[in-house]
């Protein structure tokens, strides 16, 4: 029973972490039809600045730091490796996307020394509390709510506020949203920092449960957070984040069964059968081609 | 023009971020000698090399210095290096050589490996010292086989290293003795009769030693592997509680160890760990500090087998920025290191039995060279094997964050 | 005129090719063998193979695949199954002990003809289990589109790594060990009595293979189905409309793709000299993808140049970037390990933005040729 509750437990907790990274891949998706493959590196590169700001300065002081800088990490990107292909064919800024993840993977290589790096303790998540039995993070209990917190936050501010109406209108028709007077390259910078924000807080609760760092640590949970977007619909915030419940929890099921070694090749099996049942995922829109 | 900023600002604002205090990567006054060694030997700087002709025996040293074995092949390349800094000459055939380490990074990835020696083959080096892992040094062995080039493994604890490879020789016991000596350890000190084995999915290192386990265990083995880049072990380790295993048998890499370790740290799990050289890291030790968390390892070395040894190095580590962060950020000394230190005596003896510093005459003098290491003694079987009946099981003290010797196990 | 400008065009490539061909023959028996160009030649024929064939479905047929390293991995596990010499089966299979399949295609045929003979229709049949894994999986996922169907087959290529490296399967895949102790391109090196090599051949023959397989991909490329495929790159209802089945096009460009790039991944292990599934990993296929790239999508000419400029650049010229290094007293900043690669990747980046379409955009050698030729007449004709 207890080996049952941890198992759930640490699946739900792993679907929240997996769902703030997933809004990223989504909104982008939605507005630029862009695969950000370099998604999964900011989310390991704010890892990194947080354990080398924290050496630093004082956690009050860090933590927003961290957040203020991943987000401008994901500015930087858009405006350095996407702005400039916006025009040309959809597969370049896809290969741009590759090229960045490639760049920050290497770069972190490199300052690091390939060196494993360790997670700083935060403060009360990182405190253990025993529930029915089980042992774990307060992370684990938290991660849940404060990911419901933030995509309610989220929908009320694409919902009600003008910088979220242009976002779905660009989401809707980007040429038509441009003749309209909507400011595109503004409506994108926010999204990319939204995305990354969030990356960034996913990071943090991500780490504090496990705490080493190495430059590959973004790639996996990346792909898989990318998996959870497609699965919900891509484009569909709540999609995005029932998908990454759905596959946070299966992956931890899988891992917990005597199958364990097919816990990757389940989750895309999950999703190759979405896509062939239904191509637009749970809560996609359905699109037609225009002649 | 605008595109060009932008993206160097990027990089300049990842590379600041990171960059912050505690890395200083190159500490242009601190590097010592010895870290220059792969200097190009067209740069004129005399000071850089010892004064002694021209005459310069290139060794070659195919670690990994990224990947996941990044850290491990760094902490045996340190034992290279102060071995090289303790002895930078040797004589063969009656001239003194300056002996010059040249580096290649195979990247921990076999797709990888035979480009990277390649590398060293055509860099006219003498003999080849490493790898650290078992799967580079398998991907590497037919290049050198195929140039001739005579190869020393110190801690690629394969059996498939040696195997159909005339030109690889290894200074270390293989895994099934590993293997044998965890699971008899198990038994005793724990009268085992359920082991729970965790390794990385499709690494033949970890897979290899769990087998052999599986093997010599007597009683119920539970195997599990986990995918690579996996950092999520709350359900492996809730999986070896619910099993109710005696044991926890993890041969993983230290990236992965590191982290099984300070989770069952923080889960305060109270079924023993056993992991193989691989953990014996001080990465792996500052993991588990202040915990209750029970790890054994098998190594090679116990701090302490040689005093002389563990203070030069430990004075050398201390006095080089460099280094210190390359063996963890401490001057706990790994075996690996110590693996490395006797590997490069053990590549000078052989240049010295050769007479020359011919590729060819190198290795046909290996086969017979015997060197009492700070390890132990050295001596090759006829597949090119160490002959090693020890093994060190250490535990680790977690209140001191140091390691504990536990028992000198010799092969049953 | 069209045909016979084309045909012309193509002689001079096969002229091209066997003048190179020849010359690293003679070069591999004449300058130092361990010399690095050997190994980046090697290496740069199997991914050129591999990004050529990737070109068909990406660059010629709109098909966006990202399932090249799973086809890789069959091609290359079938290759090293079926060549293994039966006696070294025992210590390769050390696990399991000893491997299911109790036959090797080389020792079967005998001799050297038999090494020939066996390496030939390991490759070929590595290239077929490949292309038949294709053919099932293009049953549900060619109905979907663009982006999806990249994610589908990237989610494939990994299903495909976890049953490689499932250890039920051990007796015949050898779960998560690598296989070893196949033939490799070494051993093809013409040897006389006492072990001495008489005749290297070890990087002509990888070079060999390669442009065999690239010239019949050109071929067909050149054909009425390669026209079918265009098509459906620039307009799938247009071309529907035309009366180009689509289904049956896009199946035969998945297939004969995946055939190729089994090939290369067969040719990818003799390379390597072992096949382990850990190293088919979706980053292979996006090193692949990157050069496609690099040498303009659509273009086979610019898919070769590209390969070797990636795998010289990033193996052999940059290396130097990863030791410390002094001009006099003065240490160079920034250099150490990892830094080849932050380099390198800064490189790609700026290809990737500044030049778009790539070395060759769509062109092929042949085309610049002709360009350059048409321009010095030009030239000629102002003078």
């Amino acid at each position: 029973m207890q080996y049952y509750l941890s198992i759930i437990l640490s699946g739900i907790s792993l679907g929240g972490q997996y769902a703030l990274i997933a809004i990223g891949y989504t909104m982008v998706y939605g507005i630029l039809r862009l695969i950000n493959f370099a998604h999964g590196d900011v989310f390991m590169v704010a890892g990194l600045m947080m354990v080398y700001l924290s050496a630093w300065l004082p956690l009050p002081i860090s933590l927003p730091l961290m957040l203020l800088l991943t987000a401008a990490l994901g500015f930087l990107i858009e405006r350095a490796a996407y702005k400039p292909l916006r025009s040309a064919p959809r597969m370049s800024s896809m290969i741009s996307a590759i090229g960045v993840s490639y760049l920050l993977q290497n770069l972190a290589t490199y300052v690091t020394g390939g060196l494993p790096q360790m997670y700083p303790k935060i403060p009360f998540l990182s405190d253990i509390v025993v529930i029915a039995g089980v042992s774990t993070k307060w992370v684990t209990i938290i991660t849940p709510f404060l990911v419901l917190a933030l995509v309610i936050a989220l929908t009320q501010l694409i919902n009600h506020s003008k910088v979220g109406m242009a976002m779905r209108a660009v989401a809707k028709d980007f040429e038509t949203s441009q003749l309209m007077g909507i400011k595109i390259n503004s409506v994108i910078s926010a999204t990319f920092i939204i995305g990354s924000f969030l990356a960034g807080l996913g990071s943090m609760l991500y780490f504090t449960n496990y705490q080493s760092i190495v430059p590959l640590s973004g790639a996996l949970p990346g792909l898989r957070a990318f998996v959870a977007a497609v699965f919900g619909g891509i484009g569909s915030i709540p999609g995005a984040v029932v998908g990454a419940f759905i596959i946070g929890i299966s992956e931890t099921v899988i891992k917990g069964s005597d199958w364990s070694v097919f816990s990757d090749a389940f989750t895309f099996a999950l999703l190759i059968i979405i896509l062939v049942v239904k191509p637009t995922g749970l809560f996609g829109e359905k699109t037609t081609d225009k002649v | 023009m605008r595109k060009l900023i932008a993206l160097s600002l990027a990089c300049l604002l990842v590379v600041m971020a990171f960059a912050g205090c505690s890395s200083s990567p190159s500490g242009a006054s601190s590097a010592p000698a010895s870290d220059s060694a792969a200097a190009p030997a067209d740069s004129g700087d005399a000071s850089a090399a010892p004064a002694s002709g021209d005459n310069v025996v290139r060794i070659g040293v195919f670690e990994p210095a990224t990947g996941d074995s990044g850290p491990g092949g760094k902490q045996e390349t340190l034992g290279m290096q102060y071995a090289n800094k303790e002895t930078p000459t040797v004589d063969i055939g009656g001239t003194t050589y300056t002996v010059e380490l040249v580096y290649a990074d195979n990247g921990s990835d076999s797709a990888k490996a035979p480009t990277a020696a390649s590398d060293l083959v055509s860099k006219d080096v003498a003999l080849v010292l490493g790898s650290y892992g078992s799967g580079v040094s398998m991907a590497g062995g037919p290049v050198f086989d195929e140039a001739g080039l005579a190869a020393i493994g110190v801690t690629c604890t394969n059996p498939g290293v040696t195997a159909g490879n005339d030109y690889y020789f290894r200074i270390c016991f293989l895994d099934n003795f590993q293997a044998q000596v965890l699971s008899s350890f198990a038994q005793e000190k724990f009268s085992a009769k359920k082991a729970y084995c965790l390794g990385e999915l499709g690494n033949e290192y970890d897979q290899g030693l769990i087998a052999y386990f599986e093997q010599t265990f007597d009683g119920e083995v539970i195997k599990d592997s986990f995918p690579t880049n996996t950092s999520d072990f709350t359900t492996y380790l809730n999986k070896a509680v619910a099993e109710q295993a005696d044991v926890i048998f993890c041969p993983v890499s230290i990236a992965y160890s590191t982290q099984i370790v300070k989770l069952a740290a923080d889960m305060g799990l109270e079924i023993p760990l056993l992991g193989s050289d691989t953990l014996d890291s001080n990465m792996v030790l500052e993991a588990a500090a202040g915990s209750n968390v029970q790890l054994y390892v098998s190594t090679f070395y116990q701090e302490g087998g040689s005093p002389e040894f563990d203070e030069g190095i430990k004075a050398w580590l201390n006095e080089d920025a460099t280094a210190m962060t390359n063996n963890g950020g401490n001057d706990t000394i790994a075996a690996v290191t110590a693996m490395g230190y006797d590997a490069y005596y053990v590549a000078l003896e052989a240049l010295k039995a050769a007479g020359s510093i011919d590729p060819a005459a190198v290795k046909a003098a290996l086969p017979d060279v015997t060197y009492t290491g700070v390890s132990g003694a050295i001596a090759f079987d006829d597949q090119g094997d160490a002959i090693r009946d020890t093994a060190y099981i250490k535990t680790a003290d977690n209140a001191n964050t140091a390691w504990k010797l536990e028992k000198v196990q010799t092969a049953a | 005129m069209q045909e016979k400008r084309n045909k012309s065009g193509m002689i001079a490539v096969m002229g091209l090719t066997l003048m190179l061909l020849v010359l690293v023959l003679m070069l591999e028996n004449t300058i130092k063998p361990t010399h690095m160009i050997f190994i980046v030649l090697k290496k740069s024929a199997v991914y050129a193979l591999v990004a050529s064939s990737m070109n068909l479905l990406n660059g010629f047929t709109g098909l966006f695949s990202l399932g090249q390293a799973g086809f890789m991995l069959l091609g290359a596990y079938t290759y090293s199954i079926l060549t293994i010499p039966v006696e070294s089966r025992e210590s390769v299979y050390y696990i399991y002990g000893g491997s299911a399949i109790k036959f090797s295609l080389p020792e079967l045929f005998g001799g050297v003809v038999g090494l020939v003979l066996g390496v030939l229709v390991a490759l070929i049949l590595g290239g077929c289990v490949a292309a038949l894994v294709a053919w099932l999986i293009g049953l549900p996922v060619l109905r979907l589109k663009s982006d999806y169907l990249a994610i589908a087959t990237l989610g494939f290529g990994e299903i495909i790594r976890a049953v490689f490296q499932w250890d039920k399967l051990g007796p015949v895949t050898n779960g998560a060990n690598a296989l070893k102790s196949f033939p490799t391109f070494s051993s093809f090196n013409i040897e006389n009595a006492d072990g001495q090599v008489v005749l290297r051949l070890s990087a002509f023959v990888p070079l060999l293979l390669a442009a065999v397989c690239i010239g019949i991909l050109l071929l067909l490329i050149n054909s009425s189905y390669g026209r079918a495929f265009k098509a459906i790159r620039e307009d799938e209802i247009a071309a529907e409309a035309m009366g180009i089945n689509l289904a049956k096009h896009k199946r035969l460009a998945f297939c004969i793709s995946s055939f190729f790039t089994g090939v290369g991944g067969g040719m990818f292990a003799m390379f390597a000299n072992q096949a382990q599934a850990k190293n088919f990993v979706t980053s292979m296929t996006y090193e692949i993808l990157l050069i496609v790239v690099i040498g303009g999508i659509g273009s086979i000419s610019g898919s070769c140049i590209a390969s070797f400029l990636y795998v010289a650049a990033s193996e052999w010229w940059l290396r130097f970037l990863d030791s410390e290094a002094y001009i006099g007293n003065f240490q160079v900043p920034l250099l150490r390990t990892g830094f080849r690669m932050v380099v390198f990747s800064v490189i790609i980046m700026i290809v990737v933005l500044f030049f778009r379409r790539g070395l060759m955009g769509d062109k092929e050698l042949p085309d610049l040729l002709r360009m350059l030729r048409s321009r010095g007449k030009r030239k000629e004709a102002a003078q």
